[in-house]
């Protein structure tokens, strides 16, 4: 079970102060992107007037952002497996409610992007924690190719377009900080491939109207969960986005759209020394994710509706290598699973989100028919709200409070019993 | 009579309690009806950065640009189909929202529903009383576009120079005029002349209709006049074909009329 705190996601002030333009202008709520901020993106960061300079044409603009989040969270597990006499593994577990609480700090993110020339954009994104350095993205992408918001080419490491953005949710603690449904791996299996909500490290064409109502996307990119180096094996996964916007009296915006990804993971690889060498992924067995979602307005209430239909090749299913078929458990299969959410948002102005999601994952068919067909069930619920006192075209300023609670089917070894996690969040999310 | 009154006198403060808008804070385009009260929330997050709070072109953003944001409050609008001094009509600010204003900091805002634009265009009426005391003038008549020709664009050349549209705009068309150092707009803010070679867009749109449309209207609150009455239609299609020759463009189609 993932529960990792991520990268936290972005608002770019860079461009509200090149633009002269509030968070507001192109975000919902920020980081959540709206239409008008998702055409700017999708447009090459260019708005199509005088103030789209690209950044050699102004050297005293330097289009960079940081961003942290220094909160106070608690975390609770409230059937953890302890050592009965802590320190002596011999004394035997026994299960307890475990609850740790502090200040935190979710690292500093520095983005920056714009416009390298007229049509060619760029993105660079480094996130610094306390003990490393990572980079979460770096493409350049080539705008309006043929003159046409239909063709626009990017390369590099970058978020798939997500019905759903990953990078830009709303929430930040332990537990709700992502989308369940993005990263969901059945019990018991060892595909390489951890989810669409990863960066990944390929090529994209995207396409959109002029007013953003229709857009496309399709994406090749190496089985590699977007971290450098070589990829796990030599296969390259598709991912494809649509999805179609269109007006409705006294509601709003209604967005309906449908997406995929289908891919091959190694089952093994070659070894030197009972090493695996990297890159030398082989016995490719298929995957694939697909699914619908829609994102609906009834005027100043929004909410998101996101399915996903999962399934994983019996090898990689069982994580039994495809040379050995004998190692297979008898009656095996391909797991198949299905998930989503909805998330629903109530904007009363441009400074307050109320939100809350619930999320949940159910297993179809289990990899192993000795495994419980209802193992890895997963049930998240989470609430929050964000107000933004400060928002001008320089910096941006958010109070952040968030529940989130999750359940999880994968009892203890003690009572056998389901876990419950609850995480609590309150602080500040700042850019400028 | 006394009851009828009565009847009129509490139907009165119910509409105001009730927020149901008069016609002034109403916006028409096509089928839709924009109301107040909705594009002030979206004015709010979209445009008040640069617009202002009160909408006199003072928000936080207008020192940093140029030309400045228009002040609303003065109700003179640069992008208009009605004559010189006149209102602009609902459809005139709705093209406007919708396409952006080139070479300025006004972008486009088309992705916004049709329903929000028009919204906002009821918010930005209230800011000036204007809208409440005047009607638009009709909009002026367009007449067939000729065809383009050499001789055509020469003697838009020679208009060019003869109406002095080189004083500001320059001789190459460039903005670069002797005039265009001291030009300011109507608030006392300076303004450069448009650079024609700058594009296929103009100001207030990207047709050779677009551009003719301006030569008859002027830009209001801009020291660019009207040209209604110091040259006849021929004439004005000649300078607008001249114009279309420096911007090294052919000429642009004309658009359908937005928000229908």
């Amino acid at each position: 079970m993932l529960l990792t705190t991520l990268q936290p996601a972005y608002g770019i002030p860079a461009f509200a102060r090149k633009y002269g333009l509030r968070c507001s202008a192109c975000h919902e709520a920020w980081p959540m992107l709206n239409n008008f901020g998702q055409t700017f993106k999708d447009n090459g960061y260019q708005l199509g007037n005088e103030r789209d300079a690209p950044i050699y044409q102004e050297p005293s603009y330097w289009p960079i952002m940081f961003r942290t989040t220094p909160v106070w969270h608690r975390e609770n597990n409230n059937r953890q497996a302890v050592d009965a006499i802590p320190g002596q593994p011999s004394s035997g577990l026994v299960e307890r409610s475990v609850t740790t609480s502090g200040f935190d700090v979710g690292g500093v993110d520095v983005i920056t992007a714009g416009t390298l020339y007229n049509n060619i954009s760029f993105f660079i994104q480094p996130s610094i924690s306390n003990s490393s350095i990572s980079l979460s993205q770096a493409w350049a992408r080539l705008d309006r190719l043929a003159r046409s918001h239909w063709l626009n080419l990017k390369l590099g490491r970058f978020e798939l377009d997500e019905p759903i953005s990953q990078e830009r949710t709303l929430t930040l603690s332990n537990t709700g900080g992502l989308y369940y449904t993005y990263f969901f791996t059945p019990p018991g299996d060892n595909n390489f491939f951890q989810g669409i909500g990863l960066p990944q490290l390929g090529i994209e064409l995207q396409g959109h109207s002029d007013d953003d109502s229709t857009r496309y996307s399709v994406a090749a990119v190496t089985d590699s969960n977007g971290a450098g180096s070589l990829p796990a094996n030599q296969a390259l996964d598709v991912y494809a986005n649509f999805n179609q916007s269109f007006e409705v009296p006294r509601l709003g915006r209604q967005q309906v759209g449908v997406y995929g990804f289908l891919g091959e993971s190694p089952t093994y690889f070659q070894t030197s020394g009972g090493g695996p060498i990297p890159g030398s992924g082989t016995g490719n067995r298929s995957f694939y994710r697909v699914g619908a979602y829609g994102h609906w307005y009834v005027d100043k209430f929004d909410f998101y509706t996101f399915f996903l239909h999962g399934y994983d090749n019996v090898f990689l299913g069982n994580s039994v290598p495809a040379n050995q078929p004998a190692l297979l458990p008898k009656g095996a299969a391909a797991p198949t699973w299905n998930g989503g959410f909805v998330e629903a948002h109530y904007n009363p102005n441009s400074r307050l989100i109320f939100l809350s999601r619930y999320e949940l994952e159910r297993m179809s068919r289990q990899a192993n028919p000795f495994i419980p067909a209802n193992a890895g069930n997963l049930d998240t619920w989470t609430i929050g709200y964000r107000w933004y006192p400060i928002m001008s075209p320089r910096a941006g300023l958010a109070w952040t409070q968030e529940y989130s609670r999750i359940i999880n089917v994968a009892p203890t070894p003690v009572s056998g019993k389901d876990p419950i996690h609850n995480s609590y969040l309150m602080g500040l999310d700042f850019d400028f | 009579m006394g009851t009828t009154i009565k009847l009129i006198c509490t139907g009165a403060i119910l509409s105001l309690l009730w927020g149901i808008p008069s016609s002034a804070q109403e916006s028409h385009v096509g089928k839709f009806v924009g109301n107040a009260k909705r594009g002030k929330a979206l004015y709010v997050r979209y445009c008040v950065s640069c617009h202002g709070p009160d909408g006199d072109g003072r928000g936080e953003s207008a020192p940093f640009l140029d030309p400045k944001p228009r002040d609303f409050t003065k109700a003179l609008f640069k992008c208009r189909s009605t004559p010189s001094g006149s209102l602009p009509l609902d459809s005139d600010l709705y093209a406007t929202i919708s396409r952006g204003v080139h070479a300025s900091g006004m972008p486009s805002w088309k992705p916004l529903l049709r329903q929000e634009r028009v919204d906002l265009i009821a918010y930005i009426k209230t800011f000036s009383s204007a809208f409440q005391e005047e009607k638009p003038a009709a909009p002026v008549e367009i007449p067939m576009e000729p065809p383009t020709s050499a001789e055509g664009i020469q003697r838009g050349a020679q208009l060019y120079q003869s109406m002095n549209c080189w004083s500001c705009h320059g001789k190459d068309g460039r903005g670069h005029g002797p005039s265009a150092s001291g030009l300011s707009d109507s608030k006392g803010n300076p303004i450069t002349p448009f650079d024609f070679t700058s594009g296929p867009r103009f100001k207030c749109g990207s047709t050779d209709r677009d551009m003719f449309r301006d030569l008859v209207t002027g830009l209001d609150g801009t020291p660019m006049p009207s040209f209604a009455s110091a040259m006849t239609t021929d004439q004005r299609w000649d300078v607008v074909h001249y114009l279309r020759s420096l911007s090294g463009h052919k000429t642009q189609p004309a658009t359908a009329p937005t928000g229908q």
